[in-house]
């Protein structure tokens, strides 16, 4: 074997070995000493955001008036939601068109806040429109219209969206 | 001849123990569900925000037992010690589940719980504590998770560096649905690291030949190929090397290796011709590789073995320009990360919303570092700071945000002052004078709700007497009185005439008692719902005034404390940031100066072989012409 041969082989037989040692030892050393500051200054934003909400709730949405609506899909439903709409006592409160992860996010249990608001208490009347699309790519829109009572209390609403079907309102509302 | 050393591509498989994000049955508790909803999106500071509201909320309560987080508590708990441990809180991670675990829970959800402790134990790299966790499960475990735990046993074991233990576990697991490749995989590195060289051939022939259509367990089978046929290629047996190394997929991840390699078993086995073909490959693959750099330089070297010294100088060329070239590059990204864009366009938005945005990177026309950092990138180390940079990023957006919050906040709680403040006290006169009124029309209201109840009890006619009627019966009683004393027979007349009167009116009250009862008593019930009313309304008033004042009264002090807490997250906040931007350049730069002194030995060996090369096909020419 000439001497090149012996050089590249030499060379090729290090080169794997040689991964960036430097590198390494200071992502190992330094990373890590700051992953636990960066752990405890993500504890503490927690911390932060958490009063925050509750102050935001206090001041913009006080209990004697808070209605909260939450919107969620069965888990067996193959239906794609293209988006809701909601009105409250005829007027319009909130719509929202839902992306590809959000629609995944609900199909996989998530329930998702669609608004937060003030009404006073009484009876009221809530009005959901739901547009998408069923399995076989048929386009639908469906509409229904619900009343519910706001007592003194803070009101949780929960719409559950199906896919239009034979005999059954794909929009069911719940009181939480 | 290369040998990659067993321990650089024999590691064991643990990544598939990460679990997906919390995909559980449709909550009852809204709120749990909406943190379910953002962690399935990848957001999980959102989820943990409102799972840790949600929990406080509940350990507040006076009857948790009645609260709609209560049938979920132990699955809450479990997807808590999740979202920290995906959102990369480690030190946070577990201690949810630890409080199942104390908890009087059910068995199945006890152990359910101990295997998930031990998981994140794992993934802490407390070996002893996730051992322990695991010892602690006992009697009946979920069926989906029997498995997971064998598999984390093993994984246990290995990375504790007792293969023999691992074994065991791992043989358990060769019909696993779900990890029958990897503990294939992992059995033959038991089994190598344990000693027994022939058994863990034998294993790893068997899981490099198992039928896989998922991408990760053909990778998995790909990977006992190339450890085999390096095993192979150590103990000298080029052709059985070969072998092996030829079932490794051309287009998988370990392709450029197994490619290499196999030229270098070919090689060794004096089949020059044949070792050509992989290099050949590999040769016109992406130069930024380290295998495909080094097919640059082997592929010339086959062909001056063979006597193509022409061909082997023409190819020396060309990898010396390649090699230029991408030092020239590697010049330029290190220039372009000291000037702060590497971790601009890690930073970028849109990237970063692509699952694949590292593979992404290399398509930036601006940030030609990616090309040689993909190693890098992927590297433990280098994702986690390069996360809790990008996390950090993150978090400063949403303080900055939060503190332009505080001063809208303190807007709106100054407007909503200006507007009560001035009207409040008149209000609260009239409220005063009503309030006497009402609470005096209460008290009435009670007396003749108890005069009413005691008619039912003890009947007294004269108690419904009209007013005319009472006037008529107080004047009798007047004038009774004043001829009580008279001896006369007027007198006696007249007594007797005041006697017939009381007679008479005694006689309707009697007669009309119960008609006066009922139309007393209906008059009551109105009188009730009319009190009742009144009463909805001054409570409604009460609420209202409350609310008037706790619109705007209390706040100063928590957004004050808020204000300052946020400020002083964004002087920390600032100081990491710059600390782990820095760290990342510097490792970056490291990791491109390291590819580059590579390159450039590189480059200087492929200019001697190139003399070298040109010298034997200058020797050889002229031999053929002078014989």
């Amino acid at each position: 074997m000439s001497r090149l041969d012996r050089a590249l082989l030499s060379l090729l037989i290090a080169g794997g070995l040689v991964a960036s040692a430097s590198a390494e030892k200071l992502s190992g050393e330094q990373m890590r000493s700051l992953d636990g500051q960066v752990q405890e200054i993500k504890s503490d934003v927690l911390g932060i955001a958490s009063e925050l909400s509750n102050l935001e709730e206090r001041l913009l949405y006080p209990s004697g008036t808070q209605i909260a609506i939450f919107v969620s899909v069965p888990a067996d439903e193959t239906f794609r939601l293209d988006a809701v709409q909601i009105h409250i006592n005829g007027e319009p409160a909130t719509h929202h068109i839902y992306s590809y992860k959000e629609l995944e996010a609900l199909q996989n249990g998530g329930v998702q806040r669609l608004y937060s608001g003030n009404v006073p208490t009484g009876g009221h009347e809530l009005s959901v429109t739901m547009s998408g699309k069923q399995k076989g790519g048929t386009e639908f829109t469906e509409t229904d219209t619900f009343t519910f009572e706001k007592g003194v209390e803070p009101l949780a609403l929960g719409l559950t969206l199906a896919g239009p079907g034979l005999g059954k309102t794909g929009i069911q509302i719940g009181e939480w | 001849m290369r040998l990659t050393p067993i321990k650089s591509i024999g590691l064991t498989v643990t990544a598939f123990l990460a679990t997906s994000p919390a995909l559980c049955d449709k909550p009852e508790d809204l709120y749990f569900g909406e943190a379910v909803y953002y962690a399935n999106q990848g957001l999980y500071f959102e989820a943990l925000e409102r799972l840790d509201a949600e929990f406080a909320q509940h350990h507040e309560v006076d009857e948790p037992n009645l609260d709609s987080l209560f049938p979920h508590i132990a699955d809450a708990q479990f997807s808590l010690g999740d979202f920290e441990l995906r959102y990369r809180m480690h030190h946070r991670a577990g201690r949810a589940i630890s409080a199942v675990l104390e908890g009087a829970v059910d068995e199945m959800v006890r152990n359910d719980a101990a295997y998930r402790l031990a998981r994140i134990q794992f993934q802490k790299g407390q070996m002893t504590d996730a051992m322990h966790s695991l010892e602690r499960i006992d009697g009946r475990v979920p069926a989906a998770i029997e498995d997971d735990i064998e598999f984390l046993r093993a994984n246990i074991h290995l990375a504790e560096g007792r293969p023999a233990a691992a074994i065991a576990p791992l043989e358990n697991l060769q019909h696993s649905k779900q990890f029958a490749a990897f503990a294939a995989y992992n059995l033959g590195i038991a089994f190598l690291q344990n000693g027994s060289k022939q058994e863990a051939i034998a294993q790893l022939d068997r899981a490099g030949q198992v039928s896989a259509s998922d991408p990760g367990e053909l990778a998995i089978r790909d990977k006992s190929n190339l450890v085999l046929g390096t095993l192979f290629l150590e103990q000298g047996e080029f052709a059985e090397a070969a072998t092996h190394l030829d079932r490794v997929r051309l287009d998988g991840p370990y392709s450029n290796q197994a490619l290499l390699s196999s030229g270098w078993a070919n090689v060794s086995a004096e089949r020059l011709e044949r070792a050509i073909v992989p290099w050949g490959i590999l040769a016109e693959r992406e130069v930024t590789d380290r295998a495909t750099q080094e097919a640059m330089l082997s592929l010339p070297f086959a062909y001056g073995r063979l006597e193509r010294h022409g061909r082997a100088a023409m190819l020396y060329g060309d990898a010396l320009a390649a090699f230029d070239g991408e030092i020239d590059k590697l010049n330029a990204s290190i220039e372009s990360i000291r000037e702060g864009r590497f971790l601009a366009a890690l930073s970028r938005e849109e990237i970063r919303k692509d699952k694949d945005w590292v593979i992404r990177l290399r398509s930036l026309p601006e940030t030609p570092e990616t090309y040689y950092m993909m190693e890098l990138l992927a590297s433990h180390d280098f994702q986690t700071g390069l996360q809790n940079y990008l996390d950090l990023a993150d978090l400063r957006r949403k303080l900055h945000t939060w503190r332009t919050n505080f001063d809208a906040f303190e807007d709106m709680i100054a407007i909503r002052r200006g507007h009560y403040e001035p009207l409040l006290p008149d209000v609260d006169a009239s409220f005063r004078e009503l309030d006497s009124r009402i609470r005096l029309r209460r008290e009435q209201h009670r007396m003749l709700v108890k005069r009413r109840d005691d008619l039912l009890t003890t009947p007294r006619p004269s108690l419904l007497a009209t007013r005319d009627e009472q006037l008529v019966l107080a004047r009798i009683e007047d004038l009774e009185a004043g001829l009580a004393d008279a001896e006369s027979p007027l007198a006696d007349e007249l007594l007797r005439r005041c006697q017939r009167l009381r007679g008479l009116l005694t006689w309707t009250l009697e007669t009309e008692y119960h008609e006066r009862l009922t139309a007393f008593d209906t008059n009551l019930r109105r009188l009730d719902e009319a009190m009742t009313v009144a009463q909805a309304q001054y409570d409604q008033y009460i609420r209202a005034r409350q609310a008037a004042t706790h619109s705007y009264v209390g706040y100063d002090r928590s957004v004050q404390r808020m204000r300052a807490r946020t400020n002083d997250s964004i002087a920390t906040l600032d100081r990491l940031i710059i600390r782990q931007g820095r760290l990342l350049e510097i490792v970056a730069i490291d990791e491109l100066v390291a590819r580059r002194s590579r390159l450039e030995n590189y480059g200087d060996k492929a200019r001697f072989a190139l003399a070298d090369s040109y010298d034997r096909a200058t020797q050889a020419q002229a031999r053929r012409e002078n014989p």
